[in-house]
């Protein structure tokens, strides 16, 4: 005779008062299957927790991304923001997409060249650069984006000593209304430091000045804080133009477009509030192409999207390591991953689904990872079905950062799969191994015998 | 393990405690589970015929067992 299957028996208390317009129930649907593969023969294969990354979405949210802009500007160009996933694989869709690399150290710039991204078509981002990094981003032709006045005379002094001159921008932070301003990197437009590194690049005759860039902030909720971006820059770039006779090539908006991730302690689910793509290339070409340029001097508009182009196709599958009730009675749901590989939670309620049926009946929990570690709390309060050990889950949303931010901590980090357009799945970076964590150790000869 | 005399409760998993006037609801095995010790039900048994008729090793209904255990007490159902 075939048993039926099992949910732990549970009571609820129901409270009388006026109900919550935004329901209790998360999730109506368990997700079973990713691009078409089942979560059972994912994790069966590459074991849990494991992340997965839809190629196919990628693919398509960067073409819609690229598409939001190009039909509202002539000239736009993408270029992959590495910080936010630098996993080769993942990297080289998006360069056979067309993005340029954008990079904020010398270990993402020399990624950047080992995926065959060519010298110039780098953007060097970044407080810290080397000097021999600069050097090879001299002689590879690359776009230097100057952080700071003591970077400026570096390069200058370089450049002087190469007998070359380098592509250069510098990055600009501003006043858009949104705060706190991020103005510890690049040089303020208010109060004139931008345009004073701005003359003193030119008035060098060392560096060849061809773009300005900045980026004013991170998931960021409105759209005019982009257009007053945009105008302050196309005010530099005119100034440039009349009193340097200089002409700025390129504006590089940067990133910062947010995801449909809930943030913590947001009201409202973000897919409600946050506005789209479409929105925030409105207000960017509508204020560029209205400035003033003549169409045929026109900069080419950069944009640096990481988060918005990647966070959807990103996935992570986990499993119930156990449950236990709180001693004031609430039930605690222990997970396989934990902060360490998902960063992200430290900052978002990541819509977390069931991936096996269950039925309508569901518990508020805690759902803490599998450290030893107090912080490990992936999320404070959600409501779930009743979950048993060995359940699966998927977590949403999770291409950004995660995989680049996660820590090596108590834990080894997990494989990375990637899910092709014709539904195969590839190993992307395998998990660590003993061995690979212990590489950079050395043990001093007096401490290489322990007798206890 | 003795269910409140004053208990009510129903097959639908609907439970009411007149004492203090809250209700409660059961997922279909948590109503199973008090209908029967409602009826007098040893615990012993109960567990079994949960073994005999869900797909369920029998230490984890010795852990569910104990944690519902911990819900009924919390919700001031059962006789001290």
């Amino acid at each position: 005779m075939t048993k039926l299957p099992y949910e732990r028996p549970q009571i609820l208390k129901m409270n009388a008062g006026l109900m919550n317009k935004y329901g209790t129930r998360t999730e109506y649907e368990p997700v079973k299957h990713i691009d078409g593969i089942p979560v059972k023969t994912l994790i069966a294969k590459y074991g849990s927790p494991v992340f997965v990354i839809s190629e196919r979405t990628m693919r398509s949210t960067y073409r819609s991304i690229q598409r939001s802009f190009a039909t509202r500007y002539p000239k736009v160009q993408m270029a992959w923001s590495y910080k936010t996933n630098y996993i080769n694989a993942v990297c080289n869709v998006y360069h056979q997409e067309g993005s340029w690399g954008e990079v904020v150290s010398g270990f993402e710039y020399r990624k950047a060249l080992g995926n065959g991204v060519p010298g110039n078509k780098i953007i060097f981002n970044g407080p810290e650069k080397t000097t021999a990094e600069l050097e090879l981003a001299i002689n590879n032709d690359s776009l230097i984006h100057i952080d700071h006045f003591d970077e400026m005379y570096q390069l200058i002094d370089i450049s002087d000593r190469m007998n070359k001159k380098p592509r250069v921008a510098i990055r600009v932070n501003m006043d858009t209304g949104i705060y706190p301003i991020w103005d510890r990197f690049g040089f303020n437009y208010e109060n004139g430091t931008a345009w004073s590194a701005l003359t003193k690049i030119v008035e060098s005759g060392k560096l060849n000045l061809v773009g300005l860039h900045c980026h004013i902030g991170t998931y960021m909720m409105v759209t005019t804080a982009y257009s007053i971006a945009a105008s302050k820059l196309c005010d530099l770039a005119w100034n440039c133009k009349t009193q340097l006779n200089t002409t700025i090539q390129y504006l590089d908006m940067g990133g910062g477009l947010p995801t449909a991730n809930d943030l913590r302690g947001a009201y409202l689910p973000a897919k409600d509030t946050i506005p789209s793509v479409d929105e925030f290339a409105e207000a960017i070409a509508s204020t560029i192409l209205n400035y003033g340029f003549k169409t045929e001097d026109l900069p080419l508009l950069i944009l640096e999207t990481g988060r918005a182009m990647i966070d959807d196709a990103g996935f992570l599958l986990g499993s119930v390591l156990a449950n236990k009730r709180l001693s004031d009675g609430r039930r605690a749901t222990i997970m396989d991953f934990g902060v360490n590989i998902l960063f992200t939670s430290f900052w978002y309620e990541h819509k977390i689904s069931p991936a096996q049926d269950f039925t309508q009946h569901t518990e508020e929990c805690v759902l803490y990872g599998p450290l030893c570690m107090n912080i490990d709390v992936v999320r404070s309060a959600i409501t779930l079905p009743l979950l048993n050990r060995g359940d699966q889950v998927v977590v949403h949303r999770v291409g950004a950062y995660n995989m680049t931010q996660w820590m090596q901590f108590i834990q080894m980090r997990p494989n990375v799969v990637m899910i092709d357009e014709s539904g195969e799945s590839h190993l992307i970076r395998a998990t660590e191994t003993m061995e690979y964590i212990e590489i950079p150790e050395r043990m001093p000869e007096h401490l290489k015998t322990v007798k206890l | 393990m003795r269910l409140k005399k004053n208990i009510a409760t129903s097959e639908s998993g609907f439970i009411f405690h007149p004492g203090t006037g809250d209700s409660f609801s059961a997922n279909p095995i948590g109503a199973d589970i008090l209908l029967q010790l409602k009826e007098g039900v040893a615990p012993s048994d109960i567990k079994k015929t949960i073994l005999d008729k869900y797909d369920v090793t029998a230490n984890m209904v010795e852990k569910d067992w104990d944690d519902f255990s911990a819900q009924l007490r919390e919700a001031n159902l059962l006789e001290l």
